[in-house]
């Protein structure tokens, strides 16, 4: 048994780890076990939907090998438990790219479609089950089953963003997009209120293929921030950036993140950022992943962890829906440094439990200040449940039963996918097993 | 003729080995040649590197560990097709301690996958090296050999006999152009090591490990702790005097 943590840091309950290296061998290993496992890659979702406290997990990055290339047509075959930044650093100078990317490229290729995992380009090529062709997936009982979009579509659309319930993702093919390198042409608008904020998200859709902006949420009630957009472009060789990474090396007794560090640390950011509003070259690393050269960024929260509530609501309600979020931000004087606000595209997931829909989502941190923090989030799931919007299973670790099914319409069709040998924290709080 | 750098790696489905072949491949496209018992398993880590890298010349030989005549034959068939730059043995097992006493068909497997292979592959390179005066050969050994602890000594005895066989080849080709590098890897965070890892056991990253050993051969260090700080940590293993050392559990 070893203690395991999600991203999120709220919990550290022992496991019984099962590492998968060898895709010949998960058959063995994964069936007919005594206790229900669920599969594990580099556990960055937030809350429990990689856990299973005191069951067992398939540790599966060591399930990293590529299979198959193919140069001419950009289809990539590999084991799920590849990287996304190893598939970046092979591909992009081949001139090839991963169509769609989250926020951080330290994740497996299984957990990516286990969350069906969405960027900052959803408006234009949708989520990251949309360039799968083909997966595999071992159940418990044996079965090994090849899906796709064309190929057993019910298996494929169940394991899209099914959370890693319907089997253990163990290869998976990936139709890559061209690119002419690793440069992005970008610009940065500030905006001093969401009027502005959802104007430029309109303005920006059809030109550009990135959008994404950061929201101030402290000062004078929150709404003013900077809208990122970005295209790729072909500006010959440059040398890249070097990317020094700085490690938090410890976990501070109580959060780093706190009310008069919040004030000073989005008025500071603000007002750096403001230096670099304009236009610019850069690269895909900064603009993509900010966050990873900053290792461990997880710990500023302290022991006690920290939570993010990641929403979506319809956009015809989305300027009230997240006027109203804001206000209860601030009035619970809680606040969240990074808060990232953007629009999804029109356009359908894959994946029956996928959680993009046309709309806005609204990701933010909290540090965990016990029922402080569920009080605060009790307020927030009334304005997404009016709303008629949908929580982030990736990101979740608390939400209520009925908030997961009123978002979640397709949910009686998935629970017939599901795995009986597979469980997690998570299927066991939302549901029941 | 190519003027690709030429590699052998015995144990080619060693994670650390594997690692290092990555760190090769992605400097420069290279002639590799890998070396395995296991014909699937081989063929797996040869696809993802052919994948990594297109133009390097990846062959695979599927060999016997123990028979010294198979062994002269398998090395002096890959030196025919030309002198070897790098050879990587990499080779071995990681038993659980318990098992070694309880079975000595167990203790004499270990002793001889971990030590006395290893030793015969390396003997069979220097013949062939020290005919051309040129080439590298790089020992995999262990921490584990620089001093016996009850936790496990007969895998530590393998890996000191690879150790005092460095030594020996590092005098016998002082001053030549054969290099013999040993490798000293700490707890490293593999499939060998999963049931410690499982344990909760804190190890040391195979990525950040294979690239000190990729940079130590390029260098020509004669000896490799990785990560470095094993050094210290070993050198006060063998300098703790017999009173102190028998009581402590390690």
């Amino acid at each position: 048994m070893k203690p395991v943590t999600s991203w999120g840091r709220l919990s550290a309950d022992p496991h019984h780890v099962v590492v998968l290296n060898d895709p010949s061998k998960v058959k063995s290993l994964v069936c007919h076990g005594a206790h229900p496992g669920v599969a594990h890659g580099m556990g960055r979702s937030y809350g429990d939907v990689c856990l299973n406290s005191e069951g067992v997990l398939w540790v599966t990055t060591g399930l990293d090998h590529f299979i198959d290339l193919n140069d001419s047509t950009g289809r990539l075959v590999c084991e799920a438990g590849v990287l996304l930044r190893d598939i970046q650093r092979l591909v992009i100078p081949r001139g090839w790219i991963l169509p769609v990317t989250p926020g951080t490229q330290l994740v497996t290729v299984g957990g990516a479609i286990a969350n069906d995992v969405h960027g900052k380009n959803h408006h234009v090529l949708g989520s990251f089950g949309d360039h799968i062709q083909n997966l595999t997936l071992i159940r418990t009982d044996g079965e090994v089953i090849q899906c796709g979009p064309n190929k057993r579509a019910d298996w494929f659309a169940a394991t899209v963003g099914g959370v890693g319930l319907t089997g253990v993702i163990t290869q998976a093919e990936i139709q890559l997009r061209r690119v002419s390198g690793p440069w992005l042409d970008t610009e940065t608008v500030p905006y001093t209120n969401l009027d502005e904020f959802f104007q430029l998200a309109d303005d920006s859709e059809a030109a550009w293929e990135h959008t994404v902006s950061w929201i101030d949420c402290i000062t004078r009630g929150g709404g003013r921030g900077f809208f990122m957009r970005g295209n790729p472009t072909n500006v010959g060789d440059r040398t890249a950036p070097q990317s020094r990474k700085l490690i938090m090396p410890i976990v501070p007794p109580v959060s780093l993140v706190n009310w008069l560090s919040l004030r000073l640390f989005n008025m500071a950011y603000y007002h750096l950022k403001k230096w670099q509003t304009g236009r610019a070259i850069t690269h895909y690393e900064p603009f993509f992943y900010p966050l990873d050269n900053l290792l461990e960024w997880n710990r500023i929260y302290g022991s006690k962890g920290f939570f993010q509530y990641q929403s979506v609501v319809p956009l015809e309600v989305g300027q009230d829906a997240v006027q109203a979020m804001l206000k209860e931000i601030a009035r619970s004087g809680d606040g969240s440094f990074l808060a990232v606000l953007k629009t999804f595209g029109n356009r359908r997931s894959v994946g029956m439990l996928s959680f993009p829909q046309p709309g806005v989502t609204l990701a933010l941190d909290f540090p965990n200040h016990g029922e402080r923090t569920h009080k605060l989030f009790e307020r927030l799931d009334a304005i997404v449940r009016d709303a008629k919007g949908r929580i982030y299973l990736a990101k979740d670790a608390r939400m209520p039963t009925e908030l997961f099914e009123a978002g979640y319409p397709r949910l009686a069709e998935f629970m017939k996918y599901r795995d009986p040998g597979i469980s997690s924290g998570l299927s066991r709080r939302l549901m029941g097993s | 003729m190519n003027n690709k750098k030429r590699m052998v790696i015995i144990g080619a489905t060693s994670a650390i080995a594997e690692h290092c072949a990555r760190l090769w491949l992605q400097k420069q496209p290279a002639d590799l040649t890998l070396l395995g018992r296991d014909a699937q398993r081989i063929e797996r880590v040869a696809t993802d590197l052919k994948v990594r890298s297109p133009q390097s010349e990846i062959r695979i030989v599927q060999a016997e560990f123990l028979d010294p005549e198979a062994i002269n034959a398998t090395v002096e068939n890959i030196v025919q097709s030309g002198d070897v730059d790098v050879v990587l043995i990499a080779h071995g097992s990681l038993p659980e301690q318990a098992d070694c006493q309880d079975d000595l068909k167990a203790c004499r497997e270990v002793l001889d996958i971990n030590g006395v292979s290893p030793v015969l592959y390396a003997e069979a390179f220097a013949k062939q090296m020290a005919k051309t005066n040129y080439g590298t050969i790089a020992l995999v050994g262990s921490v584990a050999g620089d001093r016996g602890r009850k936790s496990n000594y007969v895998y530590g005895a393998a890996k000191g006999l690879v150790t005092r066989y460095a030594q020996g080849l590092q005098h016998r080709f002082a001053g030549t152009g054969v290099k013999v590098v040993l490798i000293k890897p700490g707890p490293t965070d593999t499939p060998m090591t999963a049931h410690l890892k499982a344990k909760g056991a804190k190890l040391a990253s195979v990525e950040s490990v294979a690239n000190q050993i990729v940079e130590g051969i390029e260098a020509g260090k004669p000896v490799i702790y990785v990560p470095g700080k094993w050094w210290l940590i070993m050198m006060i293993i063998r300098h703790l005097p017999a009173f102190v050392f028998n009581r402590i559990g390690i």
